[in-house]
This record gives C-alpha cells, structure tokens and sequence, in this order.
C-alpha cells in the first residue's frame, strides 16, 4: 500500500492502542506504591545468602540467570548475523585494500595521540574495576565489558586503524565470544542448587558475561570500521 | 514524587518526540545520545545506579560508534 | 501526577511507533525503534519504585532499609545493552541494502514492495 494509506491505517490503530494503554496503565499500583513480594523478599535475604551487597548483581547473574543466558544468546546471535552480513574474507582483495588505504589515513595531531594514550590505559582499568567490583557497588559484567571494547576503540582513534587492528585480531575475538557464551552454558545450568551456590560462581559468571561482552562489542566496532574505511565496496560474490 | 523526577520524565519525553522528528541521520544520532543521557539521569532518580551505568555506557560508546560508522558508510556511497 | 512515568512510557512508545511508519531513512526507522524499546524500561522502573527508598545495594547500609525492586533492574540492565547489538544488526542490513538498492529510503526500495 503507498504511503498515505499506510499512514491512515497507522493513524486508526495509534489512537486505538494509546486509548488502551492509558486505559490500562491507570489501573497500575500508583508510583511509589510498589506491592510486590518477590522485591521485597529478594532485598531481605539476598545479602546473607550470596554474600554480595549488590542485589541487582546477585539477581542478574544469581537467581535470575536464566533470563542473563537467554539474553547472551541474543547478543551471540546479532554478532553473528552482523559478521555475516558485513564480513570479508581474509586474504581477498577487499582485506588488503583495507589495510592499505587505512596507512593512509593516520592521525596526524600530536594532541590526540597524547591524550589516546593517557586515555586508553585509565578506561581499561576502570573497566576491570567495574567488572570486579560488580558485586560490591554498582557495576558488573555488562556495564564494564562495554567500557572495555569503549577502551579498545581508543585506539583506533588516536592511532589509526592499523594498530587497532593488531590489537583486536578477529580470531581473538571470535574466539573469546564463543567461549563467553558456552561458559555460561556449562555453568547456569547447575545455578538453581540452593545452598551449594556461594559467591564463586557468580564470580565466575560475571567474568565470563564481561568477556563475552567486551568481545562481541569489538567484533561489532571492527566490522562496522572495517565498512567504514573502506568506501567503495565490491559486492560480496 | 520528588520534582526531580518530574522534570526527569519530562525531559526524556521531550528528547524522545525531537530524536522521532529529526530526519537527518546525522543531527539524529547526536541527539539520540542527548536522550540517552536523559535517560541516565531518569534512571538515577529511579534509584537505579546500575541501569544507569549501562544506559550511560551504551548511549556514550556503542550508539554513537555503530550510527556514525553506518551514516558515513551509507552516505560516501556505494558505487562501483 | 502518580501516573506520570506511565503516560511519559505510554507517549514514547507511540511516538517511537509514529517515527517507525512514517520513516524515509532506514537508519532513522532503527533509532525510532530503540525509542520505543526504552519506553518498555521507563515502565519496569517506574513500577519498581518506592517512595523514600534508595537502591537496592546494601554496602554500607544496614539490610533491612527500604530499597527498591531489583528484579526490573535486573530485567532493563542486561536488555540495554543487548539491544545495541540487535540494533546494530538492523543497520548491518542497512549498509548491505545500500550497496545495492543505492538508496536507504524505504519508500522506494522494490524489495519492500508488498
């Protein structure tokens, strides 16, 4: 259908689904009247069980863990979908013209690279912090993964891409994600024991969620720069 | 509730409606991490640092770096 | 005024839904959608809020103090981050429908045709 008709049909069923919505949110506890049990319960009991003081950790990686696999499936699975779409084969020519026209481009002000410099180290460590500390204060795998790849890319801004590249060969990354993913396999399925569960695990959970994290962040920042320096494209055979 | 998180909430609905309106992809993804940075502060008033710290570090790395990089690709063209 | 971050969810959901439809840009049309998938996070953190309660981490503070509900923290943190790679894969698509449609709009896109 054009777009004027789609437009009329969007117009009809947008005032039908904002009166239903309000209709329905009107008949929510009220804000700040929170009635659930399972909130409070959680809040009670989840520091002298697991021994964190971080609660939203504890439940992300603890007793919610199933919903963290389902969603590192999901992250899994865009990473792949986008390398698929958007990678080139290794030693084709599109690789190597990468490369070189990337020489090309190097930066040139001193000020970036001095600042790159200083800036990479304290992002990293501020990532590995975050994660480590995920389950003291707020912070935790996804947050300080992010922060890692963010860390990573530094340099390719003050650097170039070459040097970004050796830093972050594929192989690495592919590797690290996989392995990210089928450590939280292995493990969440034996996290629903009661009391043989103690920190250690969701110690070990929460670095396998940062791992998997940093590396598919990188996977994506790679394949997006690698389209992105290099223009004009020959389509994929 | 609190005047803060009024004005919160309505910030992240008036940021929202702008990213909605701007057509161009370039001025839309500045502002899309002027939302996520509405949305920080939305979620810090909720009383919730650790969705604030996420918010804050995907709306401030991976937003900008995945739109940037896909509105220059798109734009310095395609053609063999 | 108690129902306010229901009907600000509500407006962002429909408005992200508006931007979506009447999108000429398919980089547009993915910012548009990750719009309304944060009205779904203002709602779960609306509900899980108490008044006169801090957060629900407990470093320093004695346990039995008021705190609000981890679990939609927990739900919204991990879906924040995931979404940026879906997002990411929406313009993967993108760049590749680029390359060679030569167009992003998606009014003119014959594969759109339905």
């Amino acid at each position: 259908m054009n777009r004027r008709a789609r437009i009329a049909v969007f117009a009809v069923a947008a005032a039908g689904l904002t009166a239903l919505l309000v209709a329905s949110v009107i008949e929510l506890p009220a804000f700040g009247h929170y009635q659930g049990a399972y909130g409070n319960q959680l809040n009670r009991e989840a520091v002298a069980e697991r021994h964190t003081t971080n609660v939203v950790t504890a439940t992300v990686f603890d007793y919610r863990g199933f919903d963290t696999l389902g969603e590192e499936f999901i992250l899994f699975a865009a990473v792949v979908g986008v390398t698929l779409l958007l990678r080139r084969h290794k030693d084709s020519e599109d690789h190597q013209e990468v490369l070189r026209k990337a020489d090309d481009d190097r930066v040139r002000s001193d000020a970036i690279r001095v600042v790159g410099l200083l800036a990479m180290p304290a992002l990293f460590l501020l990532g590995l912090w975050l994660v480590a500390f995920g389950l003291v204060t707020p912070g935790g795998g996804f947050q300080g993964g992010v922060l890692l790849a963010g860390s990573l890319f530094v340099v390719f801004l003050a650097a170039g891409f070459r040097p970004y590249a050796h830093l972050t060969p594929a192989h690495w990354a592919d590797f690290a994600e996989g392995s990210g993913a089928a450590y939280l396999h292995n493990f969440l399925g034996s996290g629903t024991r009661g009391t043989l569960e103690s920190d250690g695990s969701m110690t070990l959970l929460n670095w396998a969620t940062a791992v998997e994290v940093t590396a598919a962040m990188v996977l994506l920042f790679s394949e997006f720069l690698e389209s992105y320096v290099l223009p004009s494209v020959r389509p994929l055979p | 509730m609190i005047p803060l998180q009024l004005a919160a909430l309505l910030m992240v609905g008036l940021a929202g409606t702008t990213v909605v309106l701007m057509r161009d992809p370039l001025r839309m993804a500045i502002l899309n991490a002027v939302y996520a940075l509405t949305l920080t502060i939305l979620f810090l008033v909720f009383q919730s640092p650790d969705v604030a710290l996420s918010m804050l570090v995907v709306g401030g790395i991976a937003y900008p770096i995945v739109l940037l990089a896909a509105i220059a690709r798109v734009r310095s063209g395609g053609d063999e | 005024m108690s129902y306010l971050p229901y009907i600000v969810a509500a407006w962002l959901f429909v408005v992200g839904l508006y931007g979506i439809v009447t999108s000429r840009n398919l980089i547009h049309l993915a910012v548009c959608l990750t719009v309304t998938q944060s009205s779904t996070y203002v709602l779960l953190l609306a509900i899980g809020y108490k008044h006169r309660a801090t957060a629900p981490i407990f470093y320093g503070v004695p346990v039995g103090s008021r705190a609000v509900d981890p679990v939609v923290q927990a739900l919204t943190l991990t879906d924040v981050v995931v979404s940026v790679t879906v997002v990411a894969l929406i313009l993967a698509l993108t760049v590749d429908i680029h390359r060679d449609a030569k167009t992003v709009d998606p009014d003119e896109i014959e594969a759109f045709r339905g």
